[in-house]
């Protein structure tokens, strides 16, 4: 075990390229579902604030469960999707980074959307009288909601990132966790446990935890900040 | 202010319910440019549901209220309101009144010079790049009037604009809605503040449980009240303001 963790250690401050490889992959992955995620998401939310059309309570209602998605769920329905013989199996990018993005944007949308979603609303029942009497319509209204509860969005970008980036289940089964193409911190840290590798394990999950922390401290201290400043 | 002047505006027989509670009782009411014009009454009589339903931001369950002119939908608002809590943008005080211009249609380059306009009507105009939010009660309310004002509109609803704010606060809102009236915009407030409508006001128009129990000048109103419920409420309420 002590052996294990310096190893482990040795890994990090030589920047073990395989290790850096696949933290890489790591980040890459789950920001670039992150983006996609929040770029729907944020109108999502913003719409299911501010709009009144049918089918929105039971939209939000299915968001709301969906938040709490099992990702190797996620992976298997991306999965059957991507497959060869499945509706998108022309694209091919089954076990490809492209793939474990689909399934990370899956799964997180609804956490983005839904957190959102609850913080545009607070914010309209605070604002609604004021913008309808400057005169603003609902796509205004919703407009100006997102660029007022930013700060509060960006908690829940940080929530949809913690959730993809420590999530195992989703990545494995649309990446298929292959040496040097879709290996991520998590898959590999399955894979080294159970083939009995300790220390690029540890280390990974070292810098794993270490990500979600530095991200949140981030998120915490601009949020403080942020108050301070405007209130 | 005669070409497409929305006022007068006509409440007729005007009710508001909600939760099987009658809160405006069956008012008629018109509405004049020129005298200021002081919604009183207690607490719970009707007052803010009153100057929404004027405002358009509530719909009547029955009655009609009708303005002269409509306004046009997409050009800007010729009627304005200011809250009691003033809900500001999470951003500066300048941008919180070009906010506004914007979302009446006011082009960029005619901004500038309107937003720096409003704010020294307010005495704002050295806090212009503070964020909005971190200003003392006094500061946000008076952004609030230089943001409804921007525009010079024909009518402003004021709902107890000074009742959350300190003597000093009050004394320079009370200023700023004096300027405002004497540069020919309509005043409507809601106070239950006896001196203060003493003060800014021309006419009282007088609550009592959802009713219009009484509408006098304010010299009048004060000196002989019609009605026992204005009596009562002017005894009840001198002593405190």
């Amino acid at each position: 075990m002590t052996e294990a963790l310096t190893t482990a250690l040795s890994l990090l401050v030589t920047f073990d390229p395989k290790l850096v490889e696949i933290v890489l992959l790591s980040l890459s992955v789950s920001l670039t579902a992150v983006g996609i995620a929040a770029l729907l998401g944020f109108p999502l939310g913003a719409a299911l604030a501010v709009g009144r059309f049918p089918g929105r309570r039971t939209l939000i209602v299915f968001l709301n469960a969906f938040m709490g998605l099992p990702p190797v769920v996620v992976g298997l329905v991306v999965y059957l999707l991507l497959s060869r013989a499945g509706p998108l199996g022309s694209l091919g990018i089954l076990f490809t980074p492209s793939a474990m993005v689909i399934a990370q944007t899956v799964l997180i949308l609804p956490i983005i959307a839904a957190l959102s979603r609850q913080a545009i609303d607070d914010a309209w029942r605070e604002y609604e009288e004021q913008l309808r009497s400057l005169g603003a319509g609902r796509a205004d209204a919703a407009l100006t909601l997102l660029w007022d509860t930013r700060f509060s969005l960006l908690t829940t970008v940080l929530a949809g990132f913690g959730r993809a980036a420590a999530e195992v289940g989703a990545v494995m089964i649309v990446g298929g966790n292959i040496d040097g193409v879709t290996r991520v911190m998590t898959t590999t840290i399955a894979l080294e446990t159970s083939k009995g590798d300790l220390p690029l394990a540890l280390g990974l999950g070292i810098i794993l935890i270490a990500i979600v922390i530095a991200v949140n401290a981030a998120a915490y201290l601009t949020k403080e900040l942020a108050q301070r400043r405007y209130g | 202010m005669s070409n497409g002047a929305i006022l007068p505006l006509c409440l007729d027989g005007v009710t508001f319910a909600a939760g099987g509670r009658t809160i405006i009782d069956g008012i008629s009411l018109e509405i004049a440019a020129g005298p200021s014009t002081i919604i009183l009454g207690a607490n719970g009589a009707g007052k803010s549901v009153l100057m929404r339903l004027m405002h358009g931001l509530l719909a009547p369950s029955s009655g009609r209220i009708g303005w002269t002119a409509l306004e046009q939908p997409g050009a800007p608002r010729k009627q304005a309101m200011v809250f009691q809590r003033p809900v500001l943008l999470r951003r500066s005080v300048q941008a919180n009144v070009a906010y506004a211009l914007k979302v009446a249609g006011v082009g960029e380059p005619k901004r500038g010079t309107l937003v720096r306009e409003a704010l020294e009507s307010v005495g704002l105009a050295h806090l212009a790049h503070r964020p909005a939010r971190v200003l003392s009660g006094g500061e946000q309310q008076r952004l609030a009037l230089a943001r409804a004002w921007a525009l010079h509109p024909e009518v402003l609803f004021l709902d107890e604009p000074t009742a959350s704010l300190d003597p000093s606060a009050t004394r320079e809102i009370e200023a700023v809605i004096r300027a405002f009236d004497a540069a020919g915009t309509k005043i409507v407030m809601a106070t239950h503040n006896l001196g203060q409508a003493r003060r800014l006001g021309d006419e009282i128009v007088f609550l009592d449980q959802g009713r219009l129990v009484e509408r006098a000048p304010v010299e009048q109103f004060f000196s002989k009240p019609q009605s026992a419920q204005a009596a009562a409420f002017i005894r009840g309420e001198l002593p405190w303001t």
